[in-house]
């Protein structure tokens, strides 16, 4: 661990805006303790896009939510460490955190079609935001938030604050959350799926969106999807998650170029690329399904999915540094491995 | 907004004609008129007589629009009981009525949106389980009963409210008590279960996200959703207030509108019954206009329908 940390932090420039150690979230169901996020580590830096990826289950919501202060009130969070710019968000009270929601770190969900009150216009929902964490005019509010629609792209701006969420489609919906979580110029944004629910045509143009007012404002985005088209696309560095843990950090380059966790190989092959895959042919699947996280896990969390499983699998695997800013948690991760041509494991201790 | 509220106006006004003319029919299925008036000792001629007095030998139609033409200007007739005019029995009760009616309502709503909103916020607490042994015993307590009770313990014990009567705003507490107890139980379990719903949409999610205050999400974006359904069951339960508390004005000895119907039901003094069957059920119509447009003041989704 102090190996990972070390080469981190020498990639990093003084500290980074989020660190996160050994996060754990428990949550109570009836047939004992779901480990939904199980001892994770990242952490994110000023003004860049960290894609959080996995399939669903994996723990990137409940991730995402613990970091926001937002878990089920059932839900136990538990971790070394973390920090968001300087500030241990796990001793702050409901009411400190509830002064950085919205300021500081913001959210943009899922479902853009649920995510606004029915009952209030546009402009009272985005003013609010503002108006709760700064002392500022009615008037000053309302301008801001005319711009923020705007630069958004959505287009009479000002008679959109007039209207209700019922007469805005999916798309304009998701474009006036992304302008909430800017109007207080937060330094942290997490974006839970953003595009998922949206057509795809509409789902390019949200993404560029975000790309290019994270670069604009300079605000650190983690982006969460399941899509590693998306995270091409947008991610400068990505953290791979798999059944509660992150097996595979690199920089967005590096994991498209050696991917080195067999999760990871396994995701990219399954996606099929046009020209590469012969027409007709089955699409690329990993057997096998990801294990039950209630109760503990013993060894390596893939195990009984990898095609490279070993004896040593049974024990659960460290995060093997690859490269700087690279690691994966796998017993035969290795700098030089690649998809296919791991047949001969060799342990790197 | 504005097309909306008169299109449900529109809607109102043609309700209140269809209920006119079953309004009427009940008079005229209530077999002759001219033989119950005269009683049993009038003769054939005394009847043909009072056949031609109350206009009842010409066409039924033509009955029909005497009487709505003279409703539509308050004129219902003359009472056969008390021999003056409805219009004047009715617009002396209903001023009582109606304050009951209205206190009935403030204390059901003060009481069931509050412990409605409590019970949902602390889920499975003694303070939720409490409202809902409150809710059970309002719904199977009898009202008679209960404003039995309250004269027992709050007029003759304890002496702090009067009995009986009208002439004070305190003979009004104990009959709203009673009756706004009897329409508590179902507004609480609403406000309860629509919080609960709302509590767990994504958009609360959203304003928690926004750092609001937790006042500011539960008051202004969960408990608005949440009281919708409460507003039309409110409007119905007002209705029914006005129009069923011949119970408790009976009990308080309270010379309502339901008092003066209960009389004129067991006196066959038609023309009273008719109006008060009338006017109540213009109430309803007029609650319920109300409950929809306030309805699509607090959600805007509605007012596209």
């Amino acid at each position: 661990m102090s190996n990972l940390s070390s080469t981190e932090r020498s990639t990093a420039p003084a500290s980074p805006l989020l660190s996160v150690k050994q996060l754990r979230v428990d949550l109570p169901v009836a047939k004992g303790t779901l480990h939904a996020v199980r001892g994770i580590d990242f952490h994110v830096e000023r003004g860049e896009m960290l894609c959080l990826v996995g399939e669903s289950g994996c723990g990137k919501s409940m991730t995402s939510l613990a970091l926001m202060g937002l878990l089920p009130r059932k839900a136990q969070i538990n971790a070394d460490c973390l920090n968001f710019d300087g500030i241990d968000l796990l001793t702050m009270t409901e009411h400190e955190r509830s002064n950085l929601r919205g300021a500081r770190m913001a959210m943009i969900f899922q479902e853009p079609m649920t995510a606004l009150n029915p009952a209030y216009t546009l402009g009272n929902q985005l003013c609010e935001a503002l108006r709760r964490h700064q002392r500022v005019s009615r008037k000053a509010a309302h301008d801001r938030a005319v711009y923020l629609l705007e630069r958004v792209g959505i287009s009479a701006a000002a008679e959109r604050m007039r209207q209700y969420p019922h007469q805005l489609s999916g798309g304009l919906r998701q474009r006036v959350m992304i302008a909430m979580a800017l109007m207080c110029e937060p330094d942290l944004i997490i974006a839970d799926e953003p595009t998922t629910a949206l057509d795809v045509t509409i789902q390019a143009q949200i993404l560029h969106l975000l790309r290019d007012l994270q670069q604009e404002f300079g605000t650190a985005v983690i982006f969460i999807t399941h899509d590693l088209g998306v995270v091409a696309r947008i991610a400068d560095r990505v953290a791979v998650m798999y059944a509660g843990e992150v097996i595979e950090t690199a920089s967005a380059q590096a994991l498209f170029k050696t991917p080195s966790h067999p999760y990871t190989q396994g995701l990219l092959r399954c996606i099929p690329s046009p020209g590469k895959t012969p027409p007709g042919s089955r699409l690329q699947a990993i057997p096998g399904v990801v294990p039950s996280l209630v109760g503990k896990l013993h060894g390596c969390a893939f195990c009984n999915r990898c095609d490279q499983a070993d004896e040593i699998c049974q024990t659960t695997p460290p995060l093997h540094p690859i490269a700087s800013g690279h690691s994966a948690r796998c017993h035969f991760a290795h700098p030089l491995a690649s998809s296919a041509q791991i047949n001969t494991p060799e342990v790197v201790s | 907004m504005w097309a909306f509220v008169f299109k449900r106006t529109l809607i109102a006004l043609s309700v209140a004609l269809t209920i006119s003319v079953l309004c009427f029919s009940l008079l005229q299925l209530s077999g002759d008129l001219a033989l119950s008036i005269g009683g049993p000792e009038a003769t054939a001629e005394q009847v043909e007589q009072i056949r031609k007095d109350y206009g009842l030998d010409r066409p039924v139609v033509h009955q029909f629009a005497t009487w709505l033409w003279g409703a539509v200007q308050l004129d219902f007739g003359r009472s056969y009981y008390y021999q003056s005019d409805v219009t004047d029995l009715v617009v002396e009760r209903l001023p009582v009525t109606m304050t009951l009616g209205v206190m009935s309502l403030a204390i059901a709503l003060g009481v069931s949106i509050p412990l409605g909103v409590v019970a949902a916020l602390k889920r499975g607490s003694w303070i939720d389980r409490m409202a809902m042994a409150i809710a059970v015993t309002g719904q199977a307590m009898p009202n008679f009963w209960f404003g039995l009770t309250l004269i027992i313990v709050f007029a003759v014990k304890l002496q702090w409210f009067p009995a009986a009567g009208s002439d004070s705003w305190q003979g009004f507490v104990l009959p709203a008590i009673a009756l706004g107890y009897y329409a508590t139980p179902a507004m609480m379990r609403l406000t309860r279960s629509g919080m609960l719903e709302v509590l767990e949409a994504d958009y609360i999610r959203t304003a928690r996200a926004k750092g609001l205050r937790t006042g500011t999400v539960i008051f202004k974006h969960a408990l608005r959703n949440a009281v919708i359904p409460v507003v039309a069951l409110a409007a119905v339960e007002l209705g029914f207030m006005l129009g069923g508390s011949v119970v408790i004005e009976t009990v308080f000895s309270l010379r309502g509108l339901g008092q003066l119907a209960w009389n004129a039901i067991s006196r066959n003094d038609y023309p009273v019954v008719q109006a008060i069957v009338l006017i109540i059920a213009l109430f309803y119509i007029v609650l319920t206009l109300l409950a929809d447009i306030l309805n699509a003041i607090l959600d805007p989704r509605l007012r596209a329908r």
